[in-house]
C-alpha cells in the first residue's frame, strides 16, 4: 500500500482539562482532498495543526509523507507543506511578489522569483500587475489568492487549509473555491481542508470527516454521508445544513 | 528578492562613532593640555551663597598661583559630600550644623564652639576630611514674617509667633519641613502649629511671603533677598537652631600634599561677617551681578588681592540688555554646552536603545517579559539626585554618572514599547510565517521587529525627548551641558541665566524629536507608514 500523504494515529491533545483531540486517527491519500467539518471547538483546526507541528501531540503518532512529525525538524517539515490560514496571514510589510516567494526563499531556491511569478499567474493575479502591490491594497479575495499562491509556489505535494474561504463574501468565496478545485485538478495535490461549511466540504473534498468533541464522528464520501449518516449528530448536522437528499438540487 | 535589510546595524555604527567621538572634546569644559600642577578642584552646592563662597575659594587659590577646576552646582549635600570623600573634589563650602545633623546625624547642640569641635574631630577620624577655621558668619534659619504684620501683632520672637500660629499659613522649603531642627524642632520647642504648611521652592518663598500668600517662611540669615522685602526676622529665643557656621571643608590628602592650598583658603577664615555676606549675596541674587565679579570685588574689599585694572572691566550689571542680546553674547559657550548636552543625551540614548531593544527581543514571549519591564519601570520613580547619589561611590562625579543615570531613565520607554510592539505584532502574519517554515530567528527579525518598528521607535522618541530634558541633571554631578546655566541661574535667582539653558534645551528637544521622526519613517516598512 502506498504511503499516505497524511496519517494520524490515535492522536491525543489536551489543553488543561479540555481534551481537544481524543485518540483521533485519519489518513489522507496522495492526491486526495479530505475536509474536516465541525463546530468551533470540535478539534478540527487542532488536528490540522498536528501535521505541521504547530500543535504538539500528547500521545499518538502523525506522519507526513511517511515522515514522523515527532522526530522530523519542524522547520523542514513546514517548508515542505503548503499552508493557507483563514485571514491569508500575508506579511503586511512585504509586497505581493515577496509574500508569494516566501517558501522558495526560505529553502534557498535561486528561481524563487520565477516560482512566485508563476504561482501568482496560476491564481489569476498577473505578477506584472500585482507583484509590486502591498497586501493592504488588495481585496479580501485577492489576498486569499496570494495566500494560496504563497502556499503552492514551492510546489508542495500536500497543502493544509484552515478555513481558507471563511471570511469571504458569498460570490468571492465561490470564485476562490472554483480556483482551488482547478488548481487541485491540475496539480494532484493532497489537501486537508478545515471548514465549518458542509456545502464547501461537499464541493471541494473527496471525503468528509465530521468532527465532534475531539473525535471523528464519521468519515465518508459526500454521497455515503448523505445516504447513511453514521450517528444522530451527523444526521442533525446534515439536516441543519440542508445538504440531505433533495437539498442539493 | 533580496535579504531583508537590517537598518538597526546602521544605528549600531552610529553609536560606535558617537562613543569614539569622545564627549570631553565636544564642548569640553577645560582646555586639553595637562597643567604641570594638578588643579585644585573646588565644588559647590546648587545655591547662591555656595557658588559665591566656592568662587572666593577658587579666586584666592588662583591669586596664590594655584590652578583651579570649578565643579559648582553639585546637587546638594548628598552629592557634594561623597564627592569630597571620593576625591572627586578637593574642597567645598559647608556649614557646621549641616555636618553635625545631616552627615553625622548627631543630636542637636547649641554652642557653636562645641559643634565645630565635634565636626572637626569626627570628620577627621571618620572620613579624613578637615574643617578649616570658620569664615566668620553664620547662615542659620531666619524665620521671617512681613514687617507690617510683626508690628501689628507685636511679634518679635518665635515664642510670640507660636501664640498666634494657629491662624497662620506657613511656606517652608521641603527639607525644613522634614529636618529635626526644622518644623519638627519648632513644633516641639515652641508648640508651633500653623493652620497650613505648604512646601515652597527657595526661589519663590520670598515672593509668596511678600504677596501675602503665606505668613511665615524659613529664610536664611544671610539671604540677599531678606533686605529686598520689608521683612522681620523672628528671634529663636529657645535656641532650637544649631549653629550653621560656614567653613571650607577640605580633603585630608590636600592638606598633606598641598599645604599651600590650605594656607590660601585659610586667609578667608574669620574675615567674612554676616553683614558683608548678606551684602554680597544681595549683589548676586538681587542685582544679578556675575558671581566672578562679586567674588573678585569681595577679595579686594578684604584686602586679599590687589585691584587689577585689567580685571575691573567685568559687566557692572548683567541685568541690562535684552534676552536676545544676552544669549547672543554667550553664543559660543551656549553652542559648546548644547553640543555637550546632546552628546550626553545621545550616548545614553543609544546605549539604552542597544540594551533596551535587544533586551526586549530577548525577553519576547518569555514569562520574564512583564516582571523585567516592570522592574525597569521602577527606575523611573527614583529621583534624579538619589540615583546620582547611589552611583557616586562607583562612578564618582562628572560624565560617567550623568550618562549612567540618563541611560537608566531612558531604558523604560524603549523596553516597554519593544516588548509591547513585538507581542502585539499581527498574529495572523506571524503564525503564517511560522507555519510556512520560518525559523524563530527569522520570525523575530523578518516579521516581528519590522512590524513592531513604529512602536519601538515611538518609545525611542519618548525616551529621547525625556532624555534631553533630564540631561540637565548632569549639572548636579559636574557633567556639564545646558543644566549648568539652569542650576546656576536658579541658585542665583537669575532668570535670564536659567533661560539661556532652558531655551536651547527646549529647542534641542524639538530638533531631536523631528530628527527621530525622520529616522522612524526610514526604519518603518513602507507599507506600514
Amino acid at each position: 500500500m502506498a504511503t499516505p500523504a497524511l496519517e494520524a494515529s490515535a492522536v491525543i491533545k489536551r489543553y488543561g482539562a479540555v481534551t481537544a483531540l481524543d485518540a483521533v486517527s485519519l489518513q489522507v491519500a496522495h492526491g486526495e482532498c479530505v475536509a474536516l467539518v465541525g463546530e468551533s471547538g470540535s478539534g478540527k483546526s487542532t488536528l490540522l495543526r498536528v501535521f505541521n507541528a504547530l500543535t504538539r501531540m500528547d500521545a499518538g503518532t502523525a506522519h507526513v509523507d511517511g515522515r514522523d512529525v515527532a522526530t522530523v525538524d519542524p522547520v523542514t517539515l513546514r517548508r515542505a507543506v503548503g499552508y493557507v490560514p483563514q485571514d491569508g496571514g500575508l506579511l503586511p510589510h512585504w509586497t505581493v511578489a515577496r509574500n508569494a516567494a516566501l517558501v522558495p526563499v526560505l529553502t534557498g531556491r535561486r528561481d524563487s522569483e520565477a516560482l512566485a511569478a508563476a504561482a501568482l499567474e496560476s491564481v489569476g493575479l498577473p505578477p506584472e500587475q500585482f507583484g509590486a502591490r502591498w497586501p493592504h491594497e488588495l481585496s479580501g479575495g485577492q489576498r486569499q489568492r496570494v495566500a494560496i499562491a504563497r502556499a503552492l509556489a514551492a510546489g508542495p505535494r500536500i497543502v493544509l487549509l484552515d478555513e481558507p474561504f471563511g471570511a469571504l463574501d458569498a460570490i468571492t468565496r465561490s470564485d476562490v473555491q472554483e480556483l482551488f478545485l482547478t488548481l487541485r485538478r491540475r496539480t494532484g495535490l493532497a489537501a486537508l481542508l478545515v471548514t465549518h461549511d458542509l456545502h464547501e466540504a461537499f464541493l471541494c473534498a473527496d471525503r468528509v470527516a465530521v468532527m465532534h468533541a475531539g473525535q471523528i464522528a464519521q468519515i465518508a464520501t459526500p454521497a455515503e454521508l448523505t445516504a447513511a449518516p453514521g450517528t444522530p449528530y451527523v444526521a442533525a448536522l446534515l439536516q441543519r445544513a440542508r445538504v440531505g437528499s433533495g437539498a442539493s438540487a | 528578492m533580496t535579504r531583508p535589510r537590517h537598518p538597526m546595524a546602521a544605528l549600531l555604527v552610529a553609536f560606535a562613532l558617537l562613543v569614539l567621538a569622545d564627549g570631553t572634546r565636544v564642548g569640553a569644559r577645560q582646555p586639553a593640555p595637562a597643567a604641570p600642577q594638578r588643579p585644585v578642584v573646588v565644588g559647590s552646592k546648587p545655591f547662591g551663597e555656595s557658588y559665591l563662597l566656592a568662587e572666593l575659594f577658587a579666586q584666592i587659590l588662583e591669586a596664590r598661583g594655584m590652578p583651579v577646576t570649578r565643579r559648582f552646582g553639585l546637587g546638594g549635600t548628598e552629592i557634594a559630600f561623597p564627592a569630597l570623600r571620593q576625591g572627586a573634589i578637593d574642597v567645598f563650602p559647608e556649614y557646621t550644623g549641616t555636618g553635625l545633623l545631616v552627615i553625622l546625624k548627631a543630636p542637636l547642640v547649641a554652642d557653636p564652639g562645641v559643634v565645630f569641635d565635634t565636626v572637626s574631630r569626627e570628620f577627621a577620624s571618620r572620613y579624613d576630611l578637615r574643617w578649616l577655621a570658620p569664615l566668620g558668619f553664620e547662615n542659620t534659619y531666619a524665620m521671617s514674617v512681613r514687617t507690617e504684620m510683626a508690628t501689628r501683632l507685636g511679634l518679635r520672637t518665635l515664642s510670640d509667633f507660636a501664640k498666634v500660629s494657629g491662624e497662620m499659613r506657613a511656606g517652608f522649603t521641603a527639607d525644613f519641613i522634614g529636618l529635626p531642627d526644622g518644623l519638627p524642632g519648632l513644633r516641639a520647642a515652641y508648640g508651633l502649629a500653623p493652620r497650613t504648611v505648604n512646601a515652597l521652592a527657595p526661589a519663590v518663598k520670598y515672593r509668596a511671603l511678600a504677596d501675602g500668600a503665606v505668613d511665615i517662611i524659613d529664610a536664611y540669615s544671610t539671604d540677599g533677598l531678606l533686605s529686598r522685602f520689608p521683612l522681620t526676622v523672628l528671634t529663636d529665643d529657645k535656641h532650637v537652631f544649631p549653629p550653621y557656621d560656614a567653613a571650607a571643608m577640605v580633603r585630608g590628602t590636600l592638606a598633606r600634599e598641598r599645604p599651600a592650598a590650605v594656607v590660601a583658603l585659610s586667609e578667608l577664615s574669620g574675615r567674612i561677617d554676616v553683614t558683608r555676606m548678606r551684602a554680597w549675596n544681595a549683589r548676586l541674587e538681587v542685582n544679578g551681578e556675575p558671581v566672578t565679579v562679586v567674588a573678585r570685588d569681595a577679595l579686594i574689599e578684604l584686602g586679599l588681592i590687589a585691584l587689577n585694572p585689567a580685571a575691573a572691566t567685568g559687566a557692572s550689571s548683567s541685568q541690562s540688555g535684552s534676552l536676545a542680546a544676552y544669549l547672543w553674547a554667550r553664543r559660543a559657550s551656549l553652542a559648546a554646552m548644547s553640543a555637550r548636552h546632546l552628546w550626553l543625551a545621545g550616548v545614553s540614548l543609544l546605549a539604552a536603545m542597544v540594551v533596551g531593544i535587544s533586551g526586549g527581543m530577548a525577553l519576547n514571549r518569555t514569562r520574564w517579559a512583564e516582571p523585567v519591564t516592570r522592574g525597569v519601570g521602577l527606575l523611573q520613580t527614583v529621583p534624579g539626585i538619589a540615583l546620582l547619589a547611589f552611583m557616586l561611590p562607583v562612578l564618582g562625579i562628572g560624565t560617567a554618572p550623568a550618562i549612567a543615570a540618563l541611560f537608566l531613565y531612558s531604558l523604560y520607554p524603549i523596553v516597554r514599547n519593544t516588548v509591547t510592539g513585538l507581542r502585539e505584532a499581527d498574529r495572523g502574519a506571524i503564525e503564517a510565517a511560522e507555519a510556512l517554515g520560518m525559523t524563530a530567528w527569522q520570525v523575530l527579525t523578518w516579521v516581528r521587529v519590522p512590524l513592531a518598528m513604529p512602536m519601538i521607535m515611538a518609545g525611542v522618541r519618548t525616551a529621547a525627548v525625556i532624555n534631553v530634558g533630564t540631561a540637565t541633571l548632569a549639572a548636579f554631578v559636574g557633567g556639564g551641558g545646558l543644566g549648568d546655566p539652569i542650576v546656576a541661574g536658579l541658585a542665583l535667582a537669575d532668570s535670564r541665566m536659567v533661560l539661556s539653558g532652558a531655551i536651547p534645551a527646549a529647542l534641542l528637544a524639538v530638533v531631536v524629536d523631528v530628527t527621530l521622526a525622520w529616522v522612524q519613517r526610514w526604519l518603518t516598512p513602507r507599507a506600514l507608514r
